[in-house]
């Protein structure tokens, strides 16, 4: 029953407003992702709802009761931290077991629910390490083995991943979403990756200065961004967008197409470029063309395709993959 | 580093500094060969070749005269210490985790004040304690040693307090903690480790001080520092004895003072080198 | 965290220092200067009256005031040169790579550790004895004649007791701050074509200029007070020729019992003393900014 719905929640630090209003709802057992820049209100925004921070003004509910002045311990969450925050005198076995201490959980009921824990997380073999010994992947699980332990309403992930090297981070975000399959509860997860936005979210919630720019599934913010932020942020490598005189013969003020949406022919096209930088990454090419009249397009073509710097090619944007933004930044449909 | 040092390079860097650092530790070295000489022996000239022998400190042991001023030594202190971290256990706490605009400028004048000299208010300090009956007294020096260190103390446990990460407090709220649980469960045991050094640091400095503790006693309080200073014009021939003395004076602290190097950069530099 | 009642609970908390340390700065102080406008003499309690500017006036007067000057500055310049640079020279030694770094360290911060009485009755009386100190062993060695050190050359002698005595706290002091020097900054000079002599002086030492300064100005405020080791080797003397400021003041006081003379003087102190806080109070509050 993990169902969580801010209203017009307002945060400000002294005069620095970091959130002007938001509206959210998150249904029980959604993993949601909170994306965006740095400094966007991301992590402020997960903070109010954890009870870390206290709203200027509006309302948090969690399963329909208001939290809005509840202590963190009663609202029935689990954080996981960025730097794990685990407490470095205690051993693994005292880390997990920590909060049904203070929920006055009896000893040997607090023994089992360690030990699943534990075995869920394969850190059995660790409990009676202190967390100064372990790796960064197995910090990271005891951090999820104390927030699992509290069978809690929803999970709250702070940038869990950003302190892992690139390896770890592939597997970490498997093994949290095989958590979330396994376990079917709510799930709040604040991180800049657009990558890790991507592949677990159920739903993401794109911030942009402490508003929400779109609120939409994976694919939906892929093929139908609302406007020019959500555009630019989702989709690796960035969407081309061009602006001018080419817009204009769209009736838009941006026209944008993905790299990968973009056909390309040594012989013929709409766009006429020169290649620039080419990077071979051996499944795809990325050419960074630079197009007569339109400026910098980055296109992707499949490994095969061999063109090499100063060649000339000629770009398509593929039917109905062509996106369209008015003046103030907006997608027209 | 991972290049490879030449071994002969690293040869004649070892013999410099071991050279060095052998005539800086001479003195007391020397001290202590002498301690274990005979009287003889200790005015015969330079020799690092003693015979040896432990008569010196059982004459010292003996007399009850260095037992006195050790113990005072030892009361003052430990006692200024203690009642150093109870005063500033809650005022480094409060600066540390709930730290207002005007902090900063308290922990400097706190800082500033150990910065006056002793002797500027040697006078005043001397006349309130004749008249308070507190001349000559191990409470008198106690308190002066307390106050003097109470900056240091304070300032070293505030730079403690600030290293505990505050989300590790926060991970604790999370898990159902009650400010109470907070503060037993994982700030106390967290800042056990920077108490200790700071207690450790203070006994040094209580140890050595060699103003207030010279100037405010005679028989009945004076430490070692007083005891010791009285020998400086000397009746016959004792320095054997005297080094033995000075040895037991001093060894404590200095063992305390090898483990507790980093504390007094961070102490005593007020926080500018780390 | 900040409640209302949390602040009034931190206050709480901080009382007895802030009211402690208060007293403490105050009513001595106060009473100092209140002294020294006094014609106070401890042998004389009758003759107590208001005395204006003439405990200052017979300060600036007394040619022992201005040795006792002359002498304070340079036992702290005497010692600041001595230790900064040994202190250096040290640290760049003890940085190197030698086998039993942990041990010479030990060695060479151990006369920190030794309080100041023993000190100055060691290095008095078994090492400069002109009969059978060390120094004069290895003079007579040499075939020369022993040195009298505290007859001929009294205030180096203290000069290099003090100077013993602090030198660890500036090797510490700047091998911490050396070996903070990020390793890749001097690989990177190097790769520049810098030799060490080049490297001291464009990387090192300005990296060190900020413990160099913070190093002076702490040692400073200690050493305008140096103390124990006059009282135990020479008592100030010959004459006046080992007296600083603070044991002329210490000498009125209990010697001549003259309780306005030393708390004129008490206040010149102070002064003095401030002058010097300053800087170091601008130099650790930049760091408290961090």
């Amino acid at each position: 029953m993990g169902n969580i719905t801010l209203k017009n929640v307002h945060k400000a630090f002294g005069s620095a407003v970091i959130i002007p209003d938001i509206d959210l709802d998150i249904e029980d057992g959604e993993f949601v992702v909170f994306v965006g820049p740095s400094g966007c209100g991301k992590s402020t925004l997960l903070r109010l709802i954890a009870g870390l921070e206290d709203t200027t003004a509006g309302a948090i509910a969690i399963d329909g009761v208001d939290v809005t002045d509840a202590p963190p311990a009663k609202r029935g969450l689990a954080m996981v931290f960025q730097s794990y925050a685990l407490y470095p005198h205690m051993s693994v076995y005292n880390n997990i077991a920590f909060p049904l201490k203070m929920a006055k959980v009896d000893k040997a009921e607090i023994d089992k629910k360690v030990r699943g824990a534990a075995a869920t997380l394969n850190l059995t073999n660790y409990l009676d390490r202190r967390p100064g010994q372990l790796s960064g992947g197995q910090r990271q699980r005891v951090a999820i083995g104390r927030a699992i332990v509290r069978q809690p309403k929803a999970f709250l992930f702070d940038e869990p991943l950003s302190n892992l090297d690139a390896a770890l981070r592939g597997t970490m975000r498997l093994e949290i979403s095989e958590l979330h399959h396994q376990l079917a509860t709510t799930m709040i997860y604040v991180t800049h990756d657009q990558v890790e936005a991507m592949t677990m979210a159920d739903k993401i919630v794109v911030l942009n200065a402490g508003n929400i720019e779109q609120v939409g599934s994976p694919l939906e913010l892929y093929k139908t961004p609302k406007n020019l932020f959500v555009a630019g942020f989702i989709g690796s490598p960035r969407m081309n967008l061009v602006t001018g005189a080419e817009a204009a013969k769209h009736g838009a003020k941006t026209v944008g197409v993905r790299p990968e949406h973009l056909k390309l022919s040594t012989t013929e096209g709409t766009w006429k470029g020169t290649v620039g930088v080419a990077e071979h990454l051996g499944s795809d090419t990325f050419l960074h063309v630079q197009c007569d009249g339109i400026g910098q397009i980055t296109a992707r073509a499949d490994g095969e395709f061999g063109l090499n710097h100063g060649d000339t090619v000629w770009l398509t944007p593929e039917e109905g993959k062509l996106h369209r933004f008015n003046e103030a930044g907006e997608a027209i449909r | 580093m991972a290049r490879r040092i030449s071994t002969r390079r690293k040869i004649i860097a070892t013999a410099a500094a071991w050279s060095v650092a052998f005539v800086i530790f001479f003195p007391i070295l020397y001290m202590v060969l002498t301690s274990v000489k005979t009287e003889a022996e200790a005015i015969a000239g330079t020799s690092l070749i003693p015979s040896f022998t432990f008569e010196n400190y059982v004459e010292v042991q003996a007399q009850r005269d260095y037992f006195k001023p050790f113990m005072n030594s030892v009361i003052i202190a430990v006692g200024s210490t203690l009642i150093g971290i109870i005063i500033a256990v809650p005022a480094a706490w409060s600066m540390a985790f709930s730290p207002t605009k005007r902090t900063k400028d308290i922990l400097m004048w706190m800082l500033s004040t150990k910065m006056m000299p002793a002797v500027g208010v040697l006078v005043p300090m001397f006349i309130i304690f004749r008249d308070t009956g507190l001349l000559d007294t191990r409470l008198g020096l106690t308190v002066v040693l307390t106050l003097i260190n109470l900056p240091i103390v304070v300032w070293m446990l505030y730079t403690y307090f600030r290293e505990i990460p505050g989300e590790i407090l926060e991970a604790a709220r999370m898990d159902g903690a009650s400010l109470t649980g907070e503060i037993v469960y994982v700030l106390t045991p967290m800042a056990v480790p920077g108490i200790a050094s700071t207690m450790l640091l203070n006994i040094i400095l209580a140890w050595n001080e060699a103003f207030w503790t010279i100037r405010l006693t005679a028989a009945n309080a004076a430490p070692l520092t007083a005891f010791i200073a009285s020998f400086s014009s000397p009746q016959g021939l004792f320095w054997a004895k005297l080094s033995a003395a000075s040895t037991l004076a001093i060894a404590p602290i200095l063992i305390m003072g090898w483990f507790s190097q980093r504390q007094l950069v961070r102490g005593l530099t007020f926080g500018a080198v780390k | 965290m900040a409640t209302r009642q949390t602040r009034t609970l931190a206050r709480v908390m901080m009382a007895p220092a802030v009211i402690l340390l208060l007293i403490w700065m105050i009513v001595p102080l106060a009473m100092t200067l209140w002294y020294s406008f006094q014609n106070y003499n401890l042998l004389n309690p009758m003759g107590r009256g208001f005395a204006g500017w003439e405990n200052y006036y017979y300060f600036y007067t007394d040619p022992a005031f201005w040795q006792s000057i002359r002498n304070t500055l340079t036992i702290v310049g005497g010692v600041l040169l001595i230790t900064v640079v040994g202190g250096v020279l040290l640290a760049l030694l003890l940085d190197q790579p030698i086998f039993g770094q942990g041990v010479v360290r030990i060695l060479v911060i151990s006369p920190f550790f030794v309080m100041p009485p023993v000190a100055a009755l060691v290095w008095k009386n078994m090492i400069m004895h002109p009969g059978y100190g060390v120094f004069a062993d290895i003079a007579r060695f040499f075939g020369m004649q022993p040195v009298d050190w505290f007859a001929q050359y009294p205030l180096f002698s203290i000069v290099l007791i003090v100077a013993w005595q602090w030198l660890p706290f500036a090797t510490l002091i700047l091998l911490t701050a050396l070996q903070s020097l990020d390793e890749e900054q001097k690989e990177a000079a190097e790769m520049d074509g810098a030799n060490f002599l080049n490297r001291f002086r464009y990387l090192i030492l300005p990296h060190l200029a900020r413990s160099i300064t913070v190093v002076i100005l702490i040692q400073t405020i200690f050493l305008l007070a140096v103390y124990a080791e006059i009282l135990v080797t020479t008592n100030g003397g010959p004459g006046y020729a080992t007296t600083n400021l603070a044991f002329l003041i210490y000498r009125t006081a209990l010697l001549s019992y003259d309780v306005g003379g030393a708390s004129a003087g008490g206040v010149i102190a102070v002064i003095l003393a401030n002058i010097v806080a300053i800087f170091l109070m601008r130099a650790v509050g930049r760091n408290l900014d961090r």
